[in-house]
């Protein structure tokens, strides 16, 4: 066990854990944040997606040891007040069936127009290709990306 | 106080005042088992006073007298957007401002809430009525309210989208009347509007849950807490026909944060089962701990000794009454699996429907197609894997998680628990995913067991791994098809012969049944230790696949174009059907086809760039019919766009039917192409989704283009029916992608053809 300061949606957190814990689990099991979600343990699904110094990373496969001064932002932190581009898109494009993919969808989405504001269908095919929707709402993750591009 | 007991035909509507004022009614589906109650305006009950009471106050209209309306969805959410279809329905027959009205998922409450079952394409269907008649009462309660207020006769009070108005200018929010309305006798007769009126249904609407999902707020099971909360998980056997031996989890109690490690049986001998008890094993090893993290680490610890299970009895208790179940030992793998089913396919089987004489016809053909179809096991893969909360105590249990039926395991619950079912509260969180996987609950009925064992609150978490490889699979399915063709190229005969592990996935009264004069289905099934559930359109998700190919094989061989040949058939099913007892609507069948023939331009010039496929079912009450249009990207088939075609009757929040259909088609495509879950000495050889493969963001049409038939017709349900084709409309046009026919699903997976 040891003691981790980490910097999560603006606020220092800190928590007394296994240096081996993922950061999936630092978030969900002891700082109450539950948006990001588990999907499979093994970075396969993308539903666990944080950003990791704005980047889109799977806290699955983030041992809490690795994370260092470096600035973790979950779903819950992406906005405010959920008015994040991207998640007015997903709105606007009411992209949700289950929506237990989402978070980590949205996550990855945010990520990608933060480095590609403007990405072509093929752009967006290619970095949402990790994130597995099991409800099949793809063709509106592509449009609410689309409508969320350049915003 | 006023009470008002109606046990007549309307007494299931209920109506109440609010704490503090204001209406709520509910609707009761066993007229005798709530007393209506009301109160008189200013006599508000308190609640510590009349605890009996308020109990009762949980209907699914809530109206404050400062306007606050709120409306409660009885059915369990997972993904086909009930939350926001119930309450339109409610809010239309109210007559209230969509965007002014909350929504909230009710409790489990089979009394007030009605079946409260999430399957078979039913939560809009089964509601669509009495939720409209709540709705209905409710206003006609509150203009009864304004009408005594005013002192005008109630035919001259009209509303508007939650306001009470008459001629001379009178005019009151629902609001203000709503405490009146409470205490005023439920109608015995409300009257509905026509179609034509309706001002919500029917309108595009957002899921009300929306906000929530993209801020990531706990709506989940997994997401569930309290205080003091355990983790656990359970080790099940590395493969099914196995049970543990032994175990040594000395070094698991070394590990930080572990609590405890047992093991606890599930059913005791001779537990009867009901029909959703369904479970693989019965003999739990358990471990408790403070966190997920450590509890996932410390299980790899546990040293256990395996062995064969051999053979088994469950003691089944059905609509039939008590039977034993013989559940057979051995390790099973998914090659002898295969030739289990050849060899079965070749035996005498259970006769399910004969029309004519189809041995002489088939003697008597010119020409006949014979084809067999393959498919595997598929797994639910839910994103939100089995996981729920339980906090139970001597007198009293908690549960709380995701489920699609709290009232079939309730009794299950209360057996095992020997507890009073008004003892067991189950509480309903959103579904991520279910697919049919969470109306098997042995979840439920296992974290019971453990937070009772251990005597705190526990969440009991499946890992991906667990959840996978724990079986209640779609079954492993065959089907042989014939057709036979006379000289001129009729069709006068056709056979079908299904069978499969461990059940067989014939409808013998589904199309083409009633549309040939000789007719003959039959089905087989092979017993197996590999368990199985309901899965998306159970049995429709392989028929549909292999009789829409076949079909489309046949009309080749007729030389017809395959609309233009199912919808002659269709016409003989309408204008002269053969047998009785044919399940489907030939109009209606016909009416998707000709609309999916008409919005994909079929046959016309435009569509050359493309491969076409194009298919058609029905199950579960509604008609789908797609055509898939195919390229070839990076040397592989991809289906590039889909024109759908649904008629599900009147389409409640074309928003989301859009959305469900157009997941249905990505959801078929994906299973058509890589479902499968195999096999070998019993494993699953799948284990996650790096081996399990899931259609993915680029793997999914650019467009997938919906149309609904326009009708009057009573919601006949959207969940499964567009599903099906897909698979159909996926071989059809991958054969003509690649000239050949594909008979093995999964498409592009090990035991393909391609």
């Amino acid at each position: 066990m040891a003691t981790y300061n980490l910097k999560i949606n603006g606020k220092v957190r800190q928590v007394n854990v296994d240096s081996q814990t993922p950061v999936l689990w630092v978030l969900r099991d002891h700082l109450d944040l539950p948006g990001t979600k588990y999907g499979c343990g093994i970075a396969q699904c993308g539903a666990c997606t944080v950003h990791l110094e704005g980047v889109a990373v799977r806290s699955c496969q983030l041992p809490v040891s690795a994370v260092g001064k470096q600035a973790i932002t979950t779903i819950e932190g992406l906005s405010a007040n959920g008015d994040h581009p991207v998640q007015k898109a997903w709105l606007e494009h009411d992209v949700a069936q289950c929506g237990y993919c989402q978070s980590g969808q949205i996550m990855t989405a945010a990520s990608l127009l933060k480095s590609n504001p403007n990405p072509t269908d093929e752009e967006i095919e290619t970095h949402m290709s990790g994130n597995i929707c099991r409800c099949g709402t793809y063709l509106r993750i592509r449009e609410a990306i689309k409508s969320a591009a350049g915003k | 106080m006023a009470e008002d007991k109606n046990f007549n035909r309307r007494s299931f509507l209920k109506a109440s005042m609010l704490a503090g004022g204001g209406m709520a009614l509910s609707v009761s589906w066993f007229s005798n088992a709530v007393a209506a109650v009301a109160t008189t305006p200013g006599q508000l009950p308190d609640n510590s006073q009349a605890p009996g009471q308020w109990a009762h106050l949980n209907g699914y209209i809530h109206i404050t007298t400062d306007n606050k309306v709120k409306l409660i969805c009885p059915n369990p959410e997972f993904g086909q957007n009930v939350m926001t279809s119930l309450p339109m329905i409610l809010a239309e027959e109210l007559d209230v401002d969509w965007k002014n009205v909350s929504v909230e998922m009710g409790p489990h409450d089979n009394v007030k809430l009605g079946p409260q079952f999430t399957g078979g394409s039913n939560s809009v269907r089964m509601y669509w009525k009495p939720l409209r008649e709540a709705g209905a009462a409710a206003r006609q309660m509150l203009r009864e309210a304004a009408a005594r207020s005013w002192n005008v006769p109630v035919s001259e009070v009209t509303t508007q989208a939650g306001t009470l108005r008459h001629a001379s200018g009178k005019s009151a929010r629902y609001g203000e009347m709503a405490t009146q309305a409470a205490a005023l006798p439920v109608p015995k007769e409300v009257k509905l509007k026509t179609p034509k009126d309706f001002t919500i249904v029917r309108k595009p609407s957002r899921n009300v849950e929306g906000h929530k999902i993209v801020t990531g707020k706990p709506l989940f099971g997994l997401d569930y807490r309290q205080e003091g909360m355990l983790i656990a998980m359970i080790q099940h056997p590395p493969a099914f026909g196995m049970k543990f031996k032994s175990f040594d989890a000395s070094e698991t109690l070394k590990m930080p944060g572990i609590k405890e490690v047992f093991s606890l049986k599930l059913y005791e001998e001779g537990f009867e089962q009901a029909g959703f008890d369904t479970r693989t094993f019965n003999d739990l090893l358990v471990v408790v701990g403070n966190t997920t993290w450590e509890v996932m680490n410390a299980r790899k610890k546990l040293k256990v000794q395996w062995e064969q299970a051999g053979e088994t009895k469950d003691t089944m208790a059905g609509r039939d009454g008590k039977r034993e179940v013989v559940v057979p030992g051995g390790l099973e793998s998914t090659t002898v699996h295969f030739e289990k089913m050849k060899e079965y396919g070749q035996k005498p089987a259970q006769q399910l429907r004969k029309d004519g004489d189809p041995e002489t016809a088939f003697k008597n053909a010119e020409q006949i197609v014979e084809r067999t179809y393959n498919a595997p096991f598929l797994a639910h893969n839910c994103m939100e894997p089995m996981n729920f909360f339980a906090h139970v105590t001597d007198d009293k249990a908690l549960l709380v998680g995701p489920l699609q039926g709290p009232g079939w395991i309730e009794p299950t619950l209360s057996k095992i628990l020997g507890l009073p079912a008004d003892k067991i509260e189950i509480q309903m969180t959103r579904m991520g995913g279910g697919f049919g996987r969470r109306a098997y609950g042995h979840y439920l009925t296992e974290a019971a067991l453990i937070s009772r064992k251990v005597k705190a609150p526990v969440k009991l978490i499946y890992t991906r791994e667990d959840d996978m490889t724990y079986g209640i699979y779609r079954p492993m399915y065959t089907a042989t098809y014939r057709a036979a063709l006379d000289a001129n190229k009729n069709l006068i005969a056709f056979q079908v012969k299904g069978g499969g592990i461990p059940e067989h996935p014939i409808h013998a009264n589904r199309f083409p049944a009633g549309a040939v004069d000789h007719y003959l289905a039959e089905g087989w099934q092979i017993p197996s230790n590999i368990t199985i559930g309901a899965f998306r359109a159970p049995r429709s998700n392989f028929n549909a696949a292999a009789e829409q190919s076949f079909l489309d094989e046949v009309a080749e061989a007729m030389g017809k174009d395959p609309i233009e040949f199912r919808l002659e058939l269709l016409k003989k099913a309408k204008e002269n059907p053969v047998g009785k007892d044919n399940d489907y609507d030939a109009d209606r069948y016909a009416g998707v086809l000709k609309l999916v023939r008409d919005k994909s331009g079929w046959g016309k010039a435009g569509s050359e760039k493309y491969s076409r496929g194009v298919a058609a079912y029905f199950c579960h009450n509604s008609y789908a019919a797609h055509v898939v249009d195919m390229v070839t990207r990076d040397g592989k088939p991809y289906v590039e766009r889909v024109f759908s075609a649904i008629d599900c009757g009147i389409v409640v929040n074309p928003e989301a039917a859009g959305n469900m259909v157009q997941g249905a088609v990505v959801d078929g495509i994906g299973n058509a192409f890589y479902g499968a879950l195999t096999h070998r000495e019993g494993a699953a050889e799948q284990r996650n989704f790096d081996t399990y493969r899931m259609i993915r963001h680029h793997e999914a049409p650019k467009m997938v283009d919906v149309h609904f038939v326009e009708n009057d017709i009573d919601p006949t349900g959207l969940g499964e029916p567009p599903f099906p084709p897909v698979f159909g409309a996926v071989a059809n046009a991958l054969y003509k992608n690649t000239g050949k026919r594909h008979y093995n699903q999964p498409f592009g997976g090990r035991h393909a053809d391609t």
